[in-house]
Order: C-alpha cells, then structure tokens, then sequence
C-alpha cells in the first residue's frame, strides 16, 4: 500500500511563506470579516453622523453645540477613529491569542518551530491590513462628510493641505494599533487579557491622566499610545502635542517594546 | 529516527521526564506505552519542539526539529491534544499549514481523501466528532510527506473501523521505510501494531525491547506441574538455567527455563506421574502491568530508605 502516493515537491519553510500562511489563516475565519468590517463601519458611521449634526446644528440657527467648537470637516470626518480603534486592536489580539485559546498554536508551532518568523508574519501582514483598511476607511469617512458638509462654512475638500497625507495617517494609526494587538495577544496568550491591554492602554490610561500632578500631566501624556498616535493624523498641532513625525516614532517605539515582550514569551517559553 | 538522550523535563518540582534515553528506528513500528502521566505526551512534545528540555537532547534525523529547513517533511505529529482552530475548515486549516512549506492545494486534496474526509473538508472543524478531530490530525501528519510519523494516542475516539485503518496505515508507513512512533496506554492496541516496544513509567523507561522479548521477561516461559512427587520431579529437573519454585507441601510447581515438553518427557522417563503441565501464557497486558507495577515499587522502597 502506499500511504504517501505523490511525492511532494521539495518544500521548505521561508519568511515569505510563513506570511502566506497567515494571511489565509486571516481569512479563513468569520471572526476577521465581521471585525474589520465592525471597524470600517465605525469609522464611516460615526464621522456620517458626526456631519449630520453639525449640519442640523448649523442649518437650525440657533447657538452652536459647544461639542462642535472648533470642529472641521477633517475632525468630524474622523470622529469614528477611537471607536474602529477598539475594533481592530481587538482583532489582531484574537489573530494572536485565538492560537493559544484554541490549540490551533501546537500546529502553527510544528510546522514552523523557529518561532519568531510566525510573530513577524502576523504582525506584518494584520498590520498591512488594518492600514489599508483604514486607511480606505478614513477616506470613505471623509468624501462622505464632506459631501454632507459641502454648504457649511467648515467646507473641506479632498486637495486641501495636509487632508490626504493626514487620512493616510489614519490608516498608520490603525495598522500600528492592529500590531499592538497581536502583540499584546501573544505576549498575554489570552483574548480577554489582550483585549483588556488594548483598551487600557489606548482608553483607560488617557483618563487615568489626571490623577497626576498637573506638571508630569503635560510632560507625560503627549507620548501616550493614543496621543502620539492621534498626532500622526491631526491637522493642526497644538502647543503640547507631538509632531506627525514625532508621534510616529513615539508610537513606533511602543510598537516595538510590546513586539519584545511578545518575541521573548514566544521564544523562551513553553507552548 | 529519533533519538533521545538523557532527555529530561522538570515542571518546578515535578519531573515528567526524567532522563530518557531511547533511539526509534525506520521501517517499524515503534510502540510507546505507559500509564498516563508516564510522560508520553511530554516526551512527544520535546521531540517538535514545543516544550524545552530541561536537560538532555532530543534529535530528528540527526538535528534539533526546529534546525530543519522543512520540518512537516521530516515529522509529521498528531499531539493528544486537539491543535485547530475550530472556526475554520478541514480544508482550510490543512492549507493553512500547507503555505507554510510551500505545499499545493493538490496534496491537501490529496490528503483529505487519504484520511476519508472528502464529505465533510468544508465543514467547520469544531463542528467534528473525536474520530473525524483524529482524521483530520492524521491528514495534518501526512501533509508533508514526512520521513518520521508520531502519533499519540491515535486510536482515542475512533469507531472499531477507523482503529482498524489506523493499524493499516501504521503498518503500511513503516513498509515504506519510514520511522513510526504512536504512544498508547493500551497494551492491547499496541500489541498487534508495534515490532518494537519502548515503555515508560514515571518518566523513565522501564524496557526498551520487542513484543516477544517482553513477554518472555515477564515470565512468559513458565511451565505449571501439579504431581504427586513434587520433591522427586526437583531432583528430575534440576539443571543449570532452571529454576523451580512452589510452596513447601503443595502439589504444584512452576518451572522456567524448560519447556512443557521436555517436563513431561522427564518426568514420564523416572516414572513420576503428572496430573496438570501447563505452559503460563502471559498476556501483554500482564507483562506491562507488571512491569509498570515494579517502577512503582522501586519508587516506594527508594522513599523508605530516604526516610531511614
């Protein structure tokens, strides 16, 4: 009898294959198609409705919604940002942790026992996801709002200045919150875990601010997870907050010291 | 080939495996028994890499598992525990690990009918009784065409049919020439795949031999004789090699080292007459029990003379 019929082609494992094989493990499951999709519809619902009130606002002549005080096209436009936020962090949290709830990681690890190519793989190609998508996401958000907004006074197109490098900032945010996830996943081997790291770093921690003396309260927070990240897209930069550039080398830097923990888990222990 | 040397796992204070050492062999089926919590699984694990030795090596043809460049071509594992993600589809989780090595959507096709999954390869695996979950590991083992199979404990859940084409497949691998290792508590099951035996307790290994050598160990050899001169067939039998042993006054005696044959035959010759001669048939079951029953014995005396 023989058990093996074809001989399989001369196979080997490399970086390049090992994000094949993520990228089919995304799609392969429901879970990925309802929360990136909860994540896109956040971003559009929300900066929709965002516009709409404004418009009612400013149609109905009475005195402006304090909420609305300062707010352009591009602010209302992303008003859905911390929400979808929570979508795709919650996301690559599952992609990472869902292995070690499920088991799914004892195959995931025989077939490739480096280790580390698997934590590359996935953070590269959720993170190239969760970018495009929201970057797609904002731009949608946007043409939307402006359309809604076209007769207002805060008036904005596509081709003003900084509008569509700052939509394209979004889209980083996002992808960089997307591998925050499969970080904080890894690292916790628990979706519940992770996706409480999540929500208190970009959240709860923002709050947790003003429990401190008010001088380290503007030393600190700009370089925040969520601060610095919201400095990569913002139009206008006030007096305490990062530049683009800053932001998305202090976000950067958070990215990495959560992929460490996550490497070091994985390589030295047990799965 | 597999090959294990001093190969030990402590979990805190606890120690799983405790100092292996074994070689698996191509071209047979070697069985790997032990009572639960013997270490097996932990073992197993070591071998792909998925848990750290302690102490001691554990090698793949030659190399650490995580070394090789293709390791689902050198060892294709089926673990006890179940390793699917179960939102996704037979056919999806095995081309998920196909990508990895670069393998086409042909072989999965290929395997999924090997392992008879073709009715249900779209379905979500979660939605799998235990027997198609041992299928589908099964068709996740083959994959890569692997020079080495470990599978434990194979037959946990699946119908009288599907043990039946466990055995086949087994056997037929390792007609291939290739290396087949299957951990199993059930002594039974074992006994009619396995050429070669390696049997743990405790986390250490307690014989590494074949079928036959191990029945014969546990006494496979013994011959009962009841007469009625007990004392006068001693003296008949007495000879380098063969021990004799019964109680004082009883009729009945066992003898090993001889065969039933020439017992009687010595017997009939001195005029001495038999009532019962009987070869002890032990059955594998008993030869691991006992041999099982000893490690823990060993365990218990050495706690006692730690104490005094």
């Amino acid at each position: 009898m023989s058990t093996l019929a074809t001989r399989v082609r001369p196979v080997r494992t490399t970086g390049p294959r090992v994000a094949r094989s993520e990228w089919a493990k995304l799609w392969s499951l429901r879970s990925t198609w309802i929360t990136l999709g909860l994540g896109l519809l956040f971003l559009v619902v929300v900066g929709t409705i965002a516009a709409l009130q404004y418009r009612s606002s400013a149609n109905s002549g009475q005195p402006m919604d304090p909420d609305f005080a300062g707010a352009t096209t591009y602010s209302l436009a992303l008003f859905g940002v911390t929400f979808s936020l929570i979508a795709f962090g919650v996301l690559g949290v599952l992609t990472a942790a869902g292995e070690y709830t499920t088991g799914m990681i004892r195959s995931t690890l025989a077939a490739v026992p480096k280790r580390l190519p698997v934590l590359w793989a996935k953070a590269a190609v959720y993170g190239a996801l969760a970018f495009v998508t929201g970057a797609a996401g904002a731009l949608l958000a946007f043409v939307v709002s402006s359309a809604v907004l076209s007769s207002t006074s805060v008036a904005m197109s596509l081709s003003d200045a900084g509008v569509l490098r700052g939509l394209l900032g979004v889209g980083v945010y996002l992808g960089l919150v997307g591998v925050i996830g499969v970080a904080l996943g890894s690292l916790l081997r628990s979706t519940a875990g992770g996706i409480s790291a999540v929500v208190g770093a970009f959240l709860l921690v923002p709050g947790l601010m003003s429990l401190l003396p008010k001088s380290w309260r503007a030393d600190l927070t700009p370089y925040l997870p969520s601060n610095a990240g919201e400095s990569i897209f913002a139009l206008q930069h006030s007096t305490g907050s990062l530049s683009a550039g800053a932001g998305l080398l202090v976000l950067l830097g958070w990215t990495a010291l959560a992929l460490a923990g996550a490497a070091y888990r994985l390589k030295k222990a047990d799965a | 080939m597999i090959e294990a040397r001093q190969l030990t796992k402590r979990y805190g204070d606890k120690t799983a495996v405790d100092g292996v050492d074994f070689t698996v062999r191509p071209g047979a089926v070697t069985g790997f028994l032990g009572p639960n919590g013997a270490g097996k699984s932990t073992t197993m694990r070591m071998i792909i890499g998925l848990d750290a030795p302690t102490a001691g090596t554990v090698t793949v043809n030659g190399r650490r598992y995580a070394e090789h460049s293709a390791p689902l071509h050198e060892v294709g594992a089926l673990l006890e525990a179940r390793s699917i993600h179960p939102g996704r589809s037979a056919f999806d989780h095995l081309m998920v690990l196909a990508h990895t090595h670069g393998i086409g959507r042909a072989r999965v096709t290929e395997v999924i009918e090997m392992t008879g999954l073709q009715a249900v390869a779209r379905k979500r695996a979660g939605a799998f009784s235990l027997g198609m979950g041992q299928r589908l590991g099964i068709a996740a083992a083959l994959l890569g065409d692997p020079q080495t199979i470990m599978l434990d404990e194979p037959v946990n859940g699946l119908d009288p049919e599907g043990v039946l084409w466990i055995r086949t497949l087994l056997t037929g691998l390792a007609a291939e020439g290739r290396t087949v290792f299957v951990s199993s508590h059930l002594m039974s099951e074992m006994a009619l795949v396995a050429d070669h035996l390696i049997v743990v307790g405790r986390g250490r290994v307690l014989a590494d031999t074949t079928v036959q050598e191990l029945v014969l160990q546990a006494g496979g050899d013994t011959v009962d004789v009841t007469t009625d001169d007990p004392a006068g067939l001693r003296r008949v039998l007495t000879g380098p090699g063969v021990e004799i042993s019964g109680r004082p006054g009883s009729e009945q005696l066992s003898v090993t080292g001889l065969p039933a044959r020439a017992i009687g035959l010595a017997a009939a010759r001195h005029g001495i007459a038999l009532f019962e001669l009987t070869a002890r048939t032990v059955s594998l079951e008993e030869a691991f029990m006992e041999l099982t029953k000893d490690s823990v014995e060993y365990h218990a005396a050495n706690t006692l003379v730690g104490a005094a």
